[in-house]
């Protein structure tokens, strides 16, 4: 039996690995079943994931889309395993519940590096992932949603269609293995077909049988081509995001929060906006004020002219007295030394080098938003998020009701990155909805305020000191400062306190697979009350750079190959690392001749179980930069997706390019000065470099596909960008010190 | 005083003030949603229709500027019947989340009316006023010379 173990009708449960030490705390509690959080009105719900009726097979997961089409994937592993045809499948979000739990993500909180985590420390791994039940934590993110589901989802399917051809057997009085499954449908020998819709309800009653998936070998699905389910809507504007939530007698609303993050609001005069035509009320919402209105822009209007007196934030004023806050903790004791390896000094040539990246906000294409009844005491809650459970939590604090007087419907998201594992404006639509019982509300926020309000990638200073001699690496020494975003995360989200080693701030860093003598990685965290958070690829958005421009810097100053130096340290300690290198140098054709005026650069990163190498061309035009080309080579371990992975590292690259050409967020007077996308804008398709992809299948351990491919990006076009003009990127975004043609 | 204004073929009398940006008649008094808000400064695309046929960006033009016959995507194609740049933004399987595509489709719709057969550069240049944060930019490029193709061949 998989280690997954039991499939029971009302819940998965988990038969958690034996693991010495009592590693995982409170296994008696986390192996108690959890209520199946689905009652179809019609159809059978044969478990939490799975509803077979009339209409075909609804997968229902509890990972939601925010365009990495993880949905899709997920309702793959079910279908392979059920015999239906991808074309009858339709996707569904789950409710807020614990049932929908994500094992993943807390299995990649354990130490140590991915790469090289043995089985042993897996099981630990795995048995951590058990206390996610404890904690609710229905997330999406981490890049974790298919290795949550790999298991779960195909054992699923297995499970329901054994039970579904155990109805059949009784009914036509035929042996069980008289019976296969295609189309939909229960086939006996002389060719009889029951359709599942038929047998569903029965199937749903018995206790499931417990199989084994099917061998990769015999896939059908997985693997393969298959569009992806939620295309149709998307390209027809039927897709209805979170935004696009429309109740019967309902009222549109934005916020406007204290432009000093955190800080009070003193007093409000809303009498201008009250003249404005279409405003129909101003809310005091404690620490702002929401402005109720006909439609979402007579809101803005009227949000723009409440007169505010606002009380200043907790934190240094500018970007000047911030980045000094943070480069002092390198005077405190470190945070976290997650690599310790060999003596601190090396015989050779020493450099050193000083890296300062900036807060980055998410601006995903869709502002924050959620619409919210409060009626009858209890509040209903539409919202495009990354995590049910936290948006529960968040709405029955800001209506001061119980969390289970909280329902949530997780809509479609206009993009997420991680700002919707946030829950602020779940918080602030159930505030602004306790005052208006029984009227439905959605509070919509303007660009603007999603860009000044935002819990932002947090800002690093990473001090770099690295030996070569004879042409190879003898040393590498990295020191990074930056907040602390799991002391502010784990608060904010669960209710309670996120202390200790912070692996976020040095993931990427400390954990690449290298072989140096001396490597060497602390962590200083900062504390001050400036809102960070997760950003697509979290700490590895950072190091990924710090870590990959110094190899570069490396490689030069030992008279190098950047190609080379890199693959001469990686393969001794990671073949399947060493891999995506030698077929991105082969894919980009790094040892031909290069075309006059035009330079390449190249970088590896292992992040979220996936090793991805990038190599980024770039072409002097006149004097000016033009990004041309890029080539991704990653290693997920199995391609269950193709058309998505490959989407999804193409994202990955032109949004980690967005961040290296543009992505800032400063601060003045205690105030973020971006307001809206010409203030810190995304590649647009005239600056977006052609991608080839490229899955490699080596990996022992099944890889995240959503974030891996964001961290490489930054540093391959930094190292293209020296080798075409000489110039060392230390500091983002580059568009400060580069002349781009976008 | 109600203000006529035609919309995917539909002649409607719209009771909103006349300086309300076309976005949001559309959005929440009309109830149209395919057309999505996204900067409200016509930085990003995101709210892109047509007004007699020219993408033009619904934040920037008032009710009662609009000059004539609105097109949204609800009104471009249906599941049932696609346009041709739907149905390549489907075999391309170019959407991410989705939310600017509607937007870009518009845009690209109109580029194809004035450029039946455009070159990656005459793309870039139409295009580059249309922001997708998920990075689908090589796949639109792909998608808009396909639907570009079926069109050539449809008129032969």
């Amino acid at each position: 039996m998989s280690r997954i173990g039991k499939i029971t009708r009302r819940a998965f449960l988990v038969g958690a690995a034996a693991v010495a030490g009592g590693v995982a705390f409170g296994v008696y509690k986390v192996r108690q079943p959890i209520p199946n959080p689905l009652h179809p009105e019609e159809g059978s719900a044969m478990s939490a994931f799975l509803i077979i009726d009339q209409d075909g097979v609804t997968v229902v997961s509890g990972r939601a889309d925010m365009g990495q089409g993880a949905q899709s994937t997920l309702a793959m592993l079910v279908a392979e395993e059920l015999d239906v045809d991808w074309e009858s499948v339709t996707l569904a979000h789950g409710p807020a519940s614990a049932a929908y739990y994500n094992k993943a993500m807390l299995e990649s909180a354990i130490p140590g590096a991915d790469y090289n985590q043995s089985s042993w420390l897996r099981a630990v791994g795995e048995s951590l992932g058990e206390v996610g039940k404890l904690l609710g934590t229905q997330i999406t993110g981490g890049s974790t949603s298919i290795k949550d589901g790999y298991e779960k989802m195909r054992l699923a399917g297995a499970s329901a269609r054994e039970a579904l051809k155990m109805v059949a057997a009784r009914r036509l009085g035929v042996a069980l293995d008289q019976l296969t499954t295609e189309g939909g449908a229960v086939i006996a020998p002389d060719g009889t077909r029951l359709p599942y819709a038929e047998l569903a309800e029965e199937a749903a009653t018995l206790e499931p049988p417990q199989v084994e998936p099917r061998r990769r070998a015999d896939w059908k699905i997985l693997g393969t081509e298959r569009p992806r389910r939620d295309m149709l809507a998307k390209v027809t504007g039927t897709e209805s995001y979170g935004i696009d939530t429309r109740l019967p007698g309902m009222k549109f609303a934005t916020v406007r929060m204290n432009p000093y993050l955190g800080g009070a609001m003193r007093r409000f005069d809303p009498a201008p906006a009250l003249e404005i035509p279409g405003v129909e009320q101003v809310l005091d919402i404690d620490g702002g004020i929401a402005v109720i209105a006909r439609n979402t822009w007579a809101a803005f209007q009227g949000a723009q002219a409440v007169e505010i007196d606002w009380a200043p934030a907790d934190y240094p004023a500018d970007s000047e007295a911030i980045f000094a806050t943070i480069a002092a903790a390198f005077d405190d004791s470190p945070n976290s030394t997650m690599r310790d390896d060999g003596p601190e000094t090396q015989p050779g040539t020493e450099i050193t080098a000083e890296y300062r990246l900036p807060y980055l906000s998410h601006a995903p294409m869709e502002p924050q938003n959620a619409t919210a009844l409060f009626e009858d005491g209890a509040l209903t809650l539409w919202a495009p998020n990354q995590a049910p459970l936290v948006q529960q939590r968040a709405a029955a604090l800001g209506a001061g009701i119980d969390r289970d007087k909280v329902t949530v419907h997780t809509t479609a998201m206009g993009g997420g990155f991680g700002r919707r594992g946030e829950s602020d404006y779940s918080n602030l639509a159930a505030r602004v909805a306790r005052q208006m019982p029984g009227v439905p509300v959605q509070v919509t926020w303007s660009r603007e305020e999603d860009m000044t309000h935002d819990l932002y990638r947090p800002a690093v200073v990473a001090r770099l000191r690295g030996v070569v001699e004879g042409g190879a690496a003898k040393l590498f020494d990295a020191q990074i400062a930056g907040q602390s975003l799991m002391a502010q995360v784990v608060p904010r989200m669960f209710g309670f306190p996120g202390g200790g080693p912070d692996r976020s701030l040095v993931e990427g860093l400390f954990d690449q697979p290298y072989r140096i003598p001396s490597y060497r990685v602390r962590g200083y965290t900062a504390e001050f009350p400036l809102p960070v958070s997760f950003w697509r690829s979290v700490g590895s958005s950072h190091n990924g750079f710090i870590h990959e421009s110094f190899i570069d810097e490396m490689a030069h100053a030992a008279g190098r190959d950047p190609m080379d130096f890199r693959l001469e340290l990686v393969r001794p300690e990671s073949p399947v690392a060493a891999g995506v290198l030698e077929a991105v140098r082969e894919m980009s054709g790094w040892d031909q001749p290069r075309r006059p005026g035009t330079a390449m650069g190249v970088a590896m990163c292992w992040s979220f179980g996936t090793p991805v190498a990038q190599v980024i061309e770039v072409e002097d035009q006149d004097g000016r930069i033009r990004i041309t080309r890029g080539w991704i080579v990653c290693d997920p371990g199995v391609v269950l997706d193709p058309v998505n992975l490959e989407a999804q590292m193409q994202g990955g690259m032109i949004f980690g390019l967005s961040a290296a050409v543009h992505g800032q967020i400063t601060f003045a007077d205690g105030a973020v000065e971006q307001w809206n996308f010409p203030d810190t804008d995304g590649l647009r398709i005239s600056g977006a470099p052609a991608i080839e992809v490229r899955a490699l299948q080596t990996n022992p351990h099944l890889g995240g596909v959503g974030e891996p491919g964001t961290p490489p990006a930054a540093p391959a076009l930094a190292n293209a960008l020296f080798a075409l003009t000489g110039t060392r990127a230390r500091e983002l975004p580059l568009d400060r010190t580069f002349d781009f043609v976008l | 005083m109600p203000i006529p204004l035609t919309i995917n073929g539909t002649a409607r009398q719209i009771d909103a003030p006349e300086e309300t940006p076309l976005l949001w008649v559309l959005r929440d008094e009309l109830g149209l949603t395919g057309t999505k808000y996204g900067c409200g400064v016509g930085a990003c695309g995101a709210c892109t229709v047509h007004i007699d046929g020219e993408a033009v960006r619904s934040c920037q033009v008032t009710l009662g500027d609009a000059w004539g016959e609105v097109t949204t995507i609800e009104g471009l194609g249906t599941p049932d019947a696609l346009h041709v740049l739907q149905t390549a933004w489907l075999r391309h399987q170019v959407a991410q989340c989705g939310y600017c595509q509607s937007g870009q489709i518009m845009q690209a719709a109109d580029l194809l009316s004035q450029n039946p057969n455009p070159s990656d550069d005459e793309i870039d240049a139409a295009m580059s006023g249309n922001l997708c944060r998920c990075g689908t930019y090589n796949r639109i490029r792909a998608a808009i010379h396909d639907a570009a193709g079926q069109m050539q061949e449809a008129s032969l």
